[in-house]
């Protein structure tokens, strides 16, 4: 009786403490939804806001104007216009012109305003389309040109149209020829092209992120070309050739501290060493590139010796069995592989490199450069000091295009990382 | 069993003698003196840790590989030195094959499985006699009926026992002169294990076998002559028959009986 007693006891107490242990896991697992649900909630207050204040910087205000291309304001001989006298002619002149026959009433002193309604940079297109053919030289054509940033400004609502308003930078007189312009319908928003064919600027219209698209690609290829030959040889010599002593354990331990050096002290180190007692030019994606490289270096060894650790030793038996020597052994299993692993890692060293930005400050990328680089020795941006340059300008209108530059950055890592994500799935590989 | 006379005459085709092997301070191999006599299976036998895989991997130098591992005395193939500074153990390791004890085939094609021993070798001169090594490997593998139509699928998809036989296929490509096995059948089911013992068999002809097994009854099956080692030494060695019925040590006896392993 007493043990039966006893084993009741003994059920109830186990009853209890299997309560207790599923509560405990019930609790764990929604913390850990919680967690979860909560990084997602930033991740998404992040991405509205990038979204809601960059959305508008793809499109820009352009005005319609009837420009004539009258040969005595350009200054060309009508008769035979040679290229250079095109090249150099006076576009703002028509562009003034048409300003002033659009509002014929506008006395002498107000036309300076009325010309601030476009872009300064709109003359551009005009002289490429005269260049383009010059059988127009005489004729009037419809055309629509860049409004300036504060029109632009106020016709996508980033800041108030009622005269004296914070942050209105438009005059009465211009804000009210802009309501006239958009009565006759001359006002329009178009795709912001410039945006995606032109360097920086100081104007907000005419600011582009070509240029510094371009010296990522430049400062990614020259990374990739010096870290990726580099990392996987020393990830294959240390995870297959190196002997296992106290040398090769102090070279692993300080890889992996590398791995967390702050990259601030790479972009000293690239000062240091690559400008001053090499000399390359400052500014440029060459030098940008090999910081970038010594950065991702220590990403690639890792992921690569991680790779090739995880091919099976069987493998590794086998092709030895045979009589394959190491190298062969190496370039015939083990590499072929471990390769997607070590993609896999190469492109997302490449990815947190195209998003540094600290050390590029470090060897002079920070420079304002208008000119798309035509080599790696060329002074150049990248796109992360892009956006750490636009985010620093007090213009209006480089809050939009700011956060237009993140999105264009965000994109190329979400394609970089697809690009590892897919390599992973095509070479997968099962034993 | 026995279609082969075993008499003493016959040349040993590997000699180890005074052989030791060191782990570090793991002293894993004693004093082994042991011949091993060309076309005969050589069953290696003993409780786990006896060191009979040890041994096995000194023979093909595998455990070059293994961090501090240090091996003395001498072990001869064909009287070669094996482990003489002049050998090249690339050119040793194509004359002594081996299996393991889990299937490994590479993960690629079974026509490049076969082919990768003869082409890293430079044997084939071309691909007509790249073809007929593959076939004959195959076919001396008893797997060429199976897989004749499939040679470009991986050799990772057949099954576990056709992977063993893909392995040996593998290995006789080289043409080796020795084969070593190493328990090549205890990832095997009976059917699988069957087939390869059939198979060791017939490779007896034209090879010489040591191969490690934890089965007694499969030593019994397959071998001419059969080691027992116990806590690395060699505690006797002798003709198959006579050790399973008549053993001198009564440590081989205790360990056949099942008194101990």
């Amino acid at each position: 009786m007493e043990n039966a007693a006893a084993a009741v006891d003994r059920t109830k107490a186990v009853a209890t403490r299997l309560k207790k242990r599923y509560a405990s896991e019930r609790r764990f697992k929604a913390l850990g939804l919680g967690a979860i649900v909560l990084a997602l909630g930033f991740l998404g207050i992040l991405l509205v806001t990038i979204l809601s204040n960059g959305m508008t910087a793809f499109v820009q205000t352009n005005i319609r104007l009837d420009i004539t291309f009258d040969a005595e304001t350009l200054g060309v001989d009508p008769a035979k216009p040679s290229a250079d006298s095109l090249a150099s002619a006076n576009y703002g002149g028509i562009i003034k012109n048409a300003l002033a026959k659009a509002f014929p009433d506008v006395s002498g002193g107000q036309r300076r305003q009325l010309t601030k309604l476009v872009s300064t940079g709109a003359d551009l297109p005009l002289r490429d389309m005269l260049m383009a053919n010059p059988g127009l030289l005489g004729t009037t054509a419809s055309v629509w040109v860049v409004a300036g940033a504060d029109v632009d400004m106020a016709m996508k609502g980033h800041v108030s149209r009622v005269p004296g308003a914070e942050g209105n930078r438009l005059t009465d007189a211009q804000l009210g020829w802009l309501e006239e312009l958009e009565k006759r319908g001359d006002v329009s928003k178009k795709f912001n092209t410039a945006l995606f064919t032109t360097g920086d600027s100081r104007e907000p219209e005419q600011a582009g992120l070509w240029g510094a698209v371009v010296g990522s690609f430049f400062s990614l290829s020259i990374t990739l070309l010096v870290c990726f030959p580099l990392g996987v040889a020393t990830a294959v010599y240390l995870e297959e050739f190196a002997p296992k002593n106290k040398w090769t354990d102090l070279i692993e331990v300080n890889i992996n501290n590398l791995a967390a050096v702050p990259s601030v002290v790479f972009g000293l180190l690239g000062l240091a060493i690559f400008l001053n007692f090499f000399g390359m030019p400052r500014s440029a994606p060459l030098v940008g590139g090999l910081v970038l490289a010594l950065i991702s270096l220590p990403t690639i060894i890792i992921a690569g010796r991680a790779a090739m650790k995880a091919v099976p030793p069987s493998i590794r038996e086998a092709a030895l069995g045979l009589g394959a020597s190491k190298l062969q052994m190496v370039t015939d299993h083990v590499l072929p592989l471990s390769m997607p692993g070590i993609l896999t890692g190469t492109i997302l060293g490449m990815a947190h490199a195209l998003g540094e930005t600290a050390p590029l400050l470090m060897i002079g990328m920070v420079a304002f450069i208008v000119d798309i680089p035509a080599s790696p020795l060329d002074p150049s941006a990248v796109l992360p000091v892009q956006v750490y340059l636009w985010a620093d300008s007090p213009e209006r209108a480089f809050v939009e295009r700011t956060s237009a530059a993140i999105m264009v950055l965000l994109f190329f890592l979400a394609m970089m990382n697809l690009a590892a994500i897919l390599l992973r799935k095509k070479f997968e590989r099962r034993w | 069993m026995n279609a082969i006379p075993v008499t003493d005459t016959r040349l040993a085709k590997v000699a180890a003698r005074d052989v030791n092997v060191y782990y570090g301070q793991k002293h894993a191999l004693k004093h082994v003196d042991l011949d091993i006599r060309a076309n005969d299976v050589t069953a290696l036998i003993g409780p786990s840790g006896c060191g009979k895989s040890t041994f096995l991997r000194c023979i093909n130098r595998m455990n070059d590989l293994i961090e501090n591992a240090q091996v003395t005395g001498s072990l001869t193939l064909d009287g070669d030195n094996i482990y003489d500074k002049a050998i090249d153990v690339v050119q040793l390791r194509a004359r002594i094959g081996m299996v393991f004890q889990k299937p490994n085939p590479f993960p690629k094609s079974i026509y490049d499985n076969i082919a990768y021993g003869p082409r890293i070798h430079g044997m084939a001169r071309d691909q007509t006699e790249l073809d007929e090594i593959v076939m004959n490997s195959l076919e001396k593998a008893g797997l060429l009926g199976e897989v004749k139509d499939r040679l470009e699928e991986s050799g990772t998809g057949l099954s576990g026992g056709q992977q063993q036989r893909l392995c040996i296929a593998r290995a006789i490509a080289v043409a080796p002169e020795v084969i070593l096995m190493d328990e090549p059948c205890s990832a095997l089911d009976p059917i699988a294990t069957a087939k390869v013992e059939e198979l060791i068999d017939e490779l007896r002809e034209n090879f010489t076998i040591v191969i490690v097994t934890h089965s007694m009854q499969q030593a019994a099956r397959v071998s001419q002559r059969t080691a027992f080692f116990h806590l690395g030494e060699l505690v006797e060695v002798g003709d198959t028959e006579q050790i399973f019925t008549n053993p001198q040590h009564p440590l081989t006896q205790g360990y056949i009986t099942g008194r101990f392993g």
